[in-house]
């Protein structure tokens, strides 16, 4: 019932398709394992004495501890172990300090106050995975998800005394004067950019000229919630001793150094000590990033001297586990007449939960992503990473993109509504291309939006106009369309500013000193790492005939190739930028890879096959 | 009451790899005594294909089968760094790790044939099928398993490589968001047609007509399997899924697959698909990323189409019967939304 | 605490264990007897990775308590090959790309089974139906029904023959 065809004719003269086994179905390497059930994920090896650990949870959005007394737990049978936040060596945390970006802001298990309904404060270590699930506040079914105290068996052995705090759970809410501080180390609730402002700011020409030339103004507001990834194999580890004073540590993760160098940071242990093994995984779609199981595995395998196991149950993977946090954007377009978008501007909010993960990296992602796919003269975008007193995100398929992705498209469709235009011409019409300028101040190559457009209208039947049809991702860009504007700024919401003061979230808004950044200020791209040996350079010629290699500018070379300035304007001198330069046709800033030629270069320059 | 079609349409393209860099990957690669190739990573593959699209890269860049190379991924004792897989970063950042390692070991291979042939190994090439010869003279060779045995156990000579694939960590400009994201993107586009019961609110997709650009199909059956995969992940974000239906507020959280709604095997419609490819520069083998970026026109896809059918815009996500029904309401009735097509 | 003797034919060979009282088939198979290939998925009978066929009826393992399956014939993921040679499922799966984490595939393909084995021709809906149960998280379903149609049809050639 499904078809894939290859247009193999689109873009042929860029691609030499002449290799031996890039192109070709092989069966997966792993096909053989999965089909008899022998894949060896990581609850598929077997400890003799494994003790299995579950966490003890908030009830509550927002509380205080009050105190916490576990002694009626401990005395339970096949209970062998309470682990509290004193346990845990460095026990606090973010993500991203491997990057080194963010502050400290989450503990393993918490001490002083929860911020979010399922946060653990403890956790049990037991002979089996019923005795440690007795140990803890015994839950009906939705219980978490609920916070009902009254649908708890009475058995609860851990008892907390909390002290329920105001919460705040919308993400306007919690960037105004007056609302609950949910994360400490961020008090105004919103993640801090630089050490200068609670949201990052892109700006890109001048909007509100833009708005002023526009025939009409078109305004959206989407919102998308929260998602689970909801992989059939929920997060786990297990880590049991090994021999030479280590630890062992099998994991679902998808980022393996990355759960490695976490647990040894929280445990205050040498990387060495750690080994762990994963690499084939039951799904993970972006939530099994965050490294919890690891280090809670580890630091029980440490102080038990025993394997155990932590494994999220369904309920846990759907309601503590990070989720795809909730997104919402206000876009505001000023179009003209005939389509064209000439300024484009997004407030954008992405609930980051109690704690920040990686919700402040994806900030920053979707504010490279704006205003999607289109050549618009005139940008801005305020996007917040705010906190709130619910399950911290985290990463999911298309993490930063997805949602704002959304926004854009439906604001399309609106915007073509708004003009009276065919919704696919309307994106043909504005769609980025090969030496346009982008808003993050980068020229556009290698784009095929149109093509996609064109090709998937084509076989929907869509009928598009002659002229639609005609477009190209390789034509009709760069020239006027790579200049940097000049551009208008503004210092609006320095940190702890909207904490005093209702200020507006959208850009270019609000009080204080506005700005103007020259035309054609940009720096240089930057360029991936050469390889750091000859020898680890591919062997170009050998993908050429002899007799027609090509001529010298094209062969990749070990050094780093030169630096051409994007389309010709010059780096971080705006002056410099002369309208001539400016005109450069583009031209591809590194060497083609293997199998890759050059465009206007005949493929059968390139192309010959070795043999 | 009926039911009322609807056609929808979105574009979207997906930037590869981590924003702003900084997300080095490595690869080691070496021979068995008799020449076949282990690639050794810590790369996780956790059904995207992993293994399988390395794999194939180390074979066309060692310029042999890709029976006798196979990898490992995810010990970390043996493995070399790897950032993770997520961000659509796997094939780009680990293939060309892969690709600097597997052009070391193929350089050491043709050395050491080189000393068994008594040539330069300049003049040497792989005939892909496990053999070395002399360009030009291909009766003057030998097999990739004798050079193996004879660079170990006579020569003394490793035949192994390493490699490493970074873009250097950038900062964006805190005043103006200047940045170097990532250094290339896939692209994608997509009609949906449905259908809408004015009725239930209830959505029955029918029919996916998409393109996507790949940069270049490594394995073409594994991009499908990502495509078709993805698209279907899309029609369940849009329609079907999450874990607060009345975000903000937390309550109603599905705590089970009774709850938290997924499309079946019942709810397929056909998806036509064309896979078109440009490759990218700094890409391995041009081929970038495709496992993320193929739900995102999806979604809005759906949203448009359910606007055209109905009139209701669909400005939360998901777009569940109950919405539908309260946007129909409010607008008075079903009304045609969107340009006419 | 008081453990139950079981016994039962797995996958053609006859099988005896202590279970617990409240134990799970899913895990006496899993940790009791080693056999590995039923997977935990959610525990709650919700998603269908831990799928076997007791006594020819697909039923879920996590929901089936282990000291009930005394005498019962059990069929896993593990028994499906004879010997090195694939089942006709699992050789469509394989050639089909119907699997990429592969995490489902072992109760997706007891699923599988137990519909051919009452009913050799199913349609593209029979399949559907019979695989409802068991989630895929991965492929979107379309490629396993496909593996499974291309399988039945196999196994109809050879029957024939």
């Amino acid at each position: 019932m499904n078809s894939v065809e290859f247009r193999k004719e689109l873009f042929a003269e860029e691609r030499a398709d002449n290799l031996s086994e890039i192109g070709r179905p092989t069966v997966r390497q792993d096909i053989l394992g999965h089909v008899t059930g022998r894949s060896a994920y990581y609850d598929d090896h077997l400890f003799d004495g494994l003790l299995h650990m579950r966490c003890v949870r908030s009830p509550h959005h927002h509380a205080r501890i009050r105190s916490v007394d576990f002694s009626a737990a401990e005395r339970m049978e096949g209970v062998r172990r309470i682990v509290g936040p004193a346990d845990v060596p460095k026990n606090l945390n973010t993500l991203l300090s491997l990057i080194n970006f963010g502050k400290e802001d989450e503990p393993l298990l918490s001490e002083r106050k929860t911020s979010y309904r399922g946060e653990p404060v403890l956790a049990v270590i037991a002979d089996t995975e019923r005795q440690a699930r007795g140990g803890g506040p015994r839950r009906a079914r939705g219980s978490v998800a609920n916070g009902d105290r009254r649908r708890r068996p009475p058995a609860a052995a851990v008892r907390v005394d909390w002290e329920p705090l105001p919460h705040v759970l919308d993400v306007e809410e919690a960037l105004a004067p007056g609302a609950p501080t949910v994360n400490e180390t961020y008090p105004g609730n919103a993640f801090e950019y630089h050490g200068r402002y609670d949201h990052q700011k892109l700006r890109f020409g001048d909007v509100d000229k833009g708005f002023s030339e526009a025939d009409r103004i078109v305004e959206g507001r989407y919102r998308m919630s929260p998602i689970e990834q909801a992989p059939i194999e929920t997060c786990g580890a297990i880590a049991a001793p090994e021999t030479g004073d280590r630890y062992v540590c099998y994991t679902s993760t998808q980022a393996l150094f990355f759960s490695l160098s976490t647990t040894a940071k929280l445990l205050d242990t040498a990387s060495s000590r750690l080994h762990f093994v994963g690499g084939t995984v039951g799904g993970g779609f972006g939530g099994k990033v965050d490294s919890i199981v690891e280090p809670m595995a580890v630091l029980g395998a440490m102080l038990t001297g025993r394997p155990v196991k932590f494994m999220w149950d369904r309920e846990e993977e759907m309601q503590v586990g990070a989720p795809r946090g909730a997104e919402l954007w206000i876009i505001k377009d000023g179009v003209a007449a005939d389509g064209r978008i000439l300024a484009r501007s997004f407030t954008g909010y992405f609930d980051s939960g109690a704690y920040t993960r990686l919700s402040s990296y994806a900030v920053v992602k979707s504010t490279g992503h704006l205003p999607g796919p289109y050549t618009i003269p005139n940008v801005a975008s305020n996007v917040f990473c705010v906190f709130t007193n619910r399950t911290p995100a985290t990463a999911m398929r298309g993490f930063g993109i997805t949602g704002v992705d959304y926004a854009i498209e439906c604001q399309m469709d609106r915007v073509a509504e708004a003009v009276g235009m065919n919704p696919v011409e309307l994106r043909i019409l504005n769609a980025y291309r090969d030496g346009d300028m982008k808003a993050h101040r980068r020229v556009a190559k290698n784009t095929a939006l149109i093509e996609c457009c064109q090709v998937a209208a084509q076989k929907a039947g869509w009928q598009l106009s002659p002229d639609a049809l005609r477009q190209s991702s390789k034509e009709g860009g760069g020239g006027r369309r790579s200049a940097i504007p000049e551009t208008a700024t503004d210092q609006v919401g320095r940190i702890g500013e909207r904490r005093r003061s209702q200020l507006p979230a959208e850009p270019l808004a609000g009080p204080g000193p506005r700005g103007r950044v020259p035309a054609g200020t940009a720096g240089p791209a930057t360029e991936a790492a050469p390889p750091q040996r000859p020898d680890m350079a591919m062997d170009w010629e050998r993908e050429k005939s002899p007799a027609a290699a090509l001529p010298e500018p094209a062969r990749p070379s070990i050094s780093p190739p030169p630096r051409i300035p994007a389309s010709g304007i010059s780096a971080a001198s705006a002056s410099a930028a002369s309208p001539q330069a400016a005109e450069a046709p583009y031209a591809p800033k590194a060497p083609f890879s293997r199998g890759v030629s050059k465009p206007g270069v005949s493929r059968f320059l390139s192309g010959t096959r070795r043999r | 009451m009926a039911k009322r079609k609807g056609r929808g349409f979105a574009c979207i393209n997906y930037p590869i790899g981590m924003n702003l860099g900084g997300d080095p990957s490595q690869a080691l690669v070496h021979s068995t005594p008799d020449g076949k190739f282990m690639v050794s990573l810590s790369s996780i593959d956790l059904g995207q294909g992993m293994k399988s699209v390395t794999r194939q890269i180390a074979a066309e860049a060692l310029g042999v089968p890709v029976a006798d190379v196979y990898v490992d991924t995810a010990d970390s004792d043996t493995g070399p760094h790897c950032m993770g897989s997520f961000a659509s970063r796997g094939t780009h950042r680990v293939g060309n790790a892969v690709i600097r390692a597997a052009t070391e070991a193929r350089a050491q291979l043709l050395e050491a044939a080189a000393e068994e042939l008594e040539v330069d190994a300049a003049d040497l090439d792989t005939d892909g099928q496990g053999n070395i010869h002399v360009k030009g003279a291909p009766s003057r060779s030998i097999t990739v398993a004798d050079t193996a045995v004879a660079a170990q156990f006579r020569q003394g000579r490793t035949v192994s490589g390493r490699g490493i694939f970074l873009i250097p960590p950038s900062e964006a400009n805190p005043e103006t968001g200047e940045m170097t994201p990532v250094s290339c993107f896939a692209h994608g586009a997509i009609v949906v047609d449905l259908e809408v019961d004015e009725e239930t609110g209830e959505v029955e997709v029918l029919e996916l007509n998409s393109a996507y650009e790949v940069g270049r199909a490594l394995n073409p059956k594994l991009v499908e399997q990502q495509l078709v995969g993805g698209a279907w992940m899309g029609i369940s974000h849009a329609l079907y899924e999450t874990t607060e239906p009345y975000y903000p507020s937390r309550e109603h959280g599905p705590v089970d697959f009774n709850s938290y709604l997924m499309p079946g095997p019942g709810d397929l419609a056909p998806h036509h698909i064309a896979v078109i490819e440009r490759p990218a520069e700094d890409a391995p083998f041009g081929g970038k990323g495709p496992g993320e970026m193929c739900a995102n026109p999806v979604i809005p896809a759906v949203a448009n189409a359910i606007y055209n059918a109905v009139g209701v815009r669909c400005d939360e996500l998901p777009i569940t019967p109950e919405r539908i029904l309260r946007g129909i309401r409010a607008n008075g009735g079903a009304q045609p939304g969107g340009v006419r097509r | 605490m008081p453990k139950t003797p079981v016994s039962f034919n797995l996958n053609g060979v006859e099988t005896s264990l202590f279970v617990d009282g409240g134990q799970n088939l899913l895990d006496a198979l899993r940790r009791g007897v080693g056999d590995l290939t039923p997977k935990f998925g959610c525990n709650q009978g919700t998603c269908g990775a831990c799928t076997v066929l007791i006594n020819g009826r697909p039923l879920l393992s996590c929901l089936v308590l282990a000291s009930s399956a005394e005498g019962d014939s059990i069929v896993t993921a593990a028994g499906l090959a004879d010997g090195p040679n694939l089942h006709p499922l699992q050789r469509a799966f394989m050639d089909g790309f119907a699997a990429q984490c592969g995490y489902c595939t072992p109760g997706m393909l007891l699923a599988a089974k137990a519909l051919l084995d009452r009913n050799p021709n199913p349609a593209r809906e029979d399949v559907a139906e019979a695989i409802s149960g068991n989630l895929c998280r991965c492929t979107g379903y379309a490629p396993i029904i496909e593996a499974i149609l291309a399988a039945a049809e196999v196994m109809r050639r050879s029957s024939r023959t």
